[in-house]
């Protein structure tokens, strides 16, 4: 049990301490514009027609 | 001392056949499979049923009300130099790996399926008019209630009573799909098997597949679907193992989740081997705490326990992971492929737990279920969408689109856990450290003169009669260290049926 505790309580410290302020909000700004990018291509190869698309994905249950 | 876990995968793909009048999807995974085999083998070699029994139950008795699942024999089947087998099962193409020493190793294969299918889908396509396209997904249902499975299967130890097996491994299955599920927008559990409310503020759930498990323990795959499946057919030497048929994951697009999946899954089952686990963590009602933690992606319900307990799902595989360092500890990881592979699923579970504990979005490019979460959020905010809108029931599904132009999955960022090199070889070469590496070699080497082969036997045709079965009862003999030399020596089936003794 003890272990498993000292586990846990580590968690959130090892993932909180190394970044100072700034630099997190630098990251998420480099995260936010990461995610622009990735939504810009999906924007260009999704499927044109999603409803059609949906509806039409109709598969046999199988195993 | 536990048996080593020898691990395969065994993935039914979705296939949608784009053409102007109907199509009919049986015939449309024949073609997937015809054009690679056609395409890419120089010979054909098809499975063997003589030794299949899938209606054998670990329980040691068949339920006259249960259904055994049926052999399609008359559809296409072949097996591959890489040890795998590729087939045409129910409407679906199917591709197993072959059999692998270790978690790593089976990714790599599983990774090579993959290639496999995109590879046979554009050999395929090549063939049809400009008008007609075959897409396969890589996914688990079609948003209206079909289900396909992804399958694991591991070597057990045939001592161990299946009780036991069933005991320990049930909380385990309910609650793993946290870090081993592949998301799904959406629920298909018929309306009157609801709870009510199951969402919170989004339609999405973590697992593709807990929607369809209705029992605890049986035989089925195709309808009332159990979490623990008891199919006793272990394509080996049956008085010495089991083989313990999963039928319960999600077919992970992650590479680090089919990983955890099936390194984390084979620690615990060692753990049982080894009578190690002290007390069952049991919920009080495995199927409803399996679609209750599906659901729960804020992962804060509470699990009721037969001991009255109520525990995080989370916190039931914390306890899983400390009892697996402990196993580590006392009985070393040879069981699950050795120190390397073994310290790091440990290390990799642990982390995965503590980022779900901390903060799950920060694992977006691990996890295929908040990578999809992530991905959805971003779109429907940017575009003014509902969740229930059609255009991120598309993105749910092109998420698992294979074809390399259209895979969201591959635009999302996933850490790999393969390189592109060992994927490429392991579509043509078998793993080096199990019988799959007899079983490729000879094909690849002595195709002509194989008549078929399944997962425990090969059968030769060396031109006198009568055919010659070579049985292969070990899943860890016949590895390179045992007849590597012996294969490359050999000139014909002939000479190495005579060195073989047989």
């Amino acid at each position: 049990m003890a272990e498993r505790e000292q586990m846990r309580r580590s968690a959130p410290r090892e993932t909180e301490s190394p970044a100072p302020q700034d630099t997190s909000s630098e990251g998420a700004t480099e995260l936010k514009a990461e995610l622009d990018d990735l939504l810009d291509e999906i924007d260009d190869v999704l499927e044109t027609n999603a409803e059609e698309f949906v509806k039409n994905y109709v598969q046999k249950g199988g195993e | 001392m536990a048996v080593h876990k020898v691990v395969g995968i065994e993935t039914e793909f979705g296939i949608i056949h784009r053409c102007t009048g109907d199509s009919n999807p049986v015939a449309a995974s024949s073609m997937i499979i015809n054009a690679y085999v056609n395409g890419f083998l120089c010979q054909r070699v098809s499975w063997d049923f003589e030794d299949e029994q899938p209606g054998a139950d670990a329980r040691g008795f068949n339920e006259f009300d249960a259904l055994a699942p049926e052999i399609e024999t008359h559809l296409v089947n072949a097996v591959l130099t890489n040890g795998a087998r590729y087939y045409v099962d129910h409407a679906h193409p199917e591709l197993s790996t072959p059999e692998c020493s270790d978690a790593r190793q089976c990714v790599v294969y599983d990774r090579a399926a993959e290639e496999i299918l995109i590879r046979s889908m554009q050999a395929a396509n090549n063939l049809l008019p400009d008008d007609e396209e075959l897409v396969i997904h890589k996914n688990n249902s079609d948003g209206k209630g079909n289900s396909y499975g992804c399958h694991e299967n591991y070597l057990l130890d045939r001592d161990v009573p299946f009780g036991r097996v069933v005991t320990h491994i049930l909380p385990f299955f309910v609650t793993r799909q946290i870090f081993c599920g592949a998301g799904k927008l959406g629920i298909e559990v018929p309306m009157d098997d609801r709870s009510p409310a199951p969402f919170g503020d989004r339609p999405f759930q973590i697992s593709q597949r807990a929607d369809f498990f209705e029992e605890e323990v049986g035989l089925e795959t195709t309808l009332k679907r159990p979490i623990v499946n008891t199919r006793d057919e272990p394509h080996a030497d049956t008085r010495k193992y089991r083989r313990l048929h999963v039928i319960l994951g999600d077919a992970n697009m992650s590479e680090l989740q089919t990983y955890l999946k099936l390194g984390t899954t084979s620690l615990v089952l060692a753990m049982i081997d080894d009578d190690f686990v002290p007390e069952p963590l049991t919920p009080l009602v495995p199927v409803a705490a399996l679609r209750q933690v599906s659901f729960d992606t804020a992962l804060s319900g509470l699990i009721e326990m037969v001991d009255g307990r109520r525990m995080r799902a989370i916190e039931v595989q914390w306890e899983y992971l400390e009892l697996a360092r402990k196993y580590a500890q006392s009985h070393g990881l040879d069981p699950v492929g050795g120190d390397d592979v073994g310290n790091d699923i440990l290390d990799r579970w642990e982390a995965v737990l503590t980022g779900l504990e901390s903060d799950p979005m920060s694992l977006a490019t691990q996890l295929d279920w908040v990578a999809k979460l992530r991905l959805y959020g971003a779109f429907a905010e940017r575009h003014g969408l509902d969740w229930d809108d059609p255009k991120l029931a598309a993105l749910d599904l092109q998420y698992h689109d294979l074809r390399p132009s259209k895979s969201l999955a591959r635009r999302v960022g996933l850490e790999r856990i393969t390189t592109d090199d060992e994927v490429d070889e392991a579509v043509s070469v078998p793993p080096p450290t199990t019988r799959a590496y007899f079983r490729g070699r000879c094909l690849d080497k002595f195709g002509d003169e194989i008549v078929a082969a399944n997962w425990d036997s090969m059968v030769f045709d060396i031109g006198t009669d009568p055919l010659r079965r070579v049985p292969m009862l070990e899943p860890l003999r016949g590895t390179r260290a045992h007849v590597g030399s012996l294969l490359d020596e050999c000139r014909d089936a002939a000479e190495l049926l005579r060195r073989l003794g047989n």
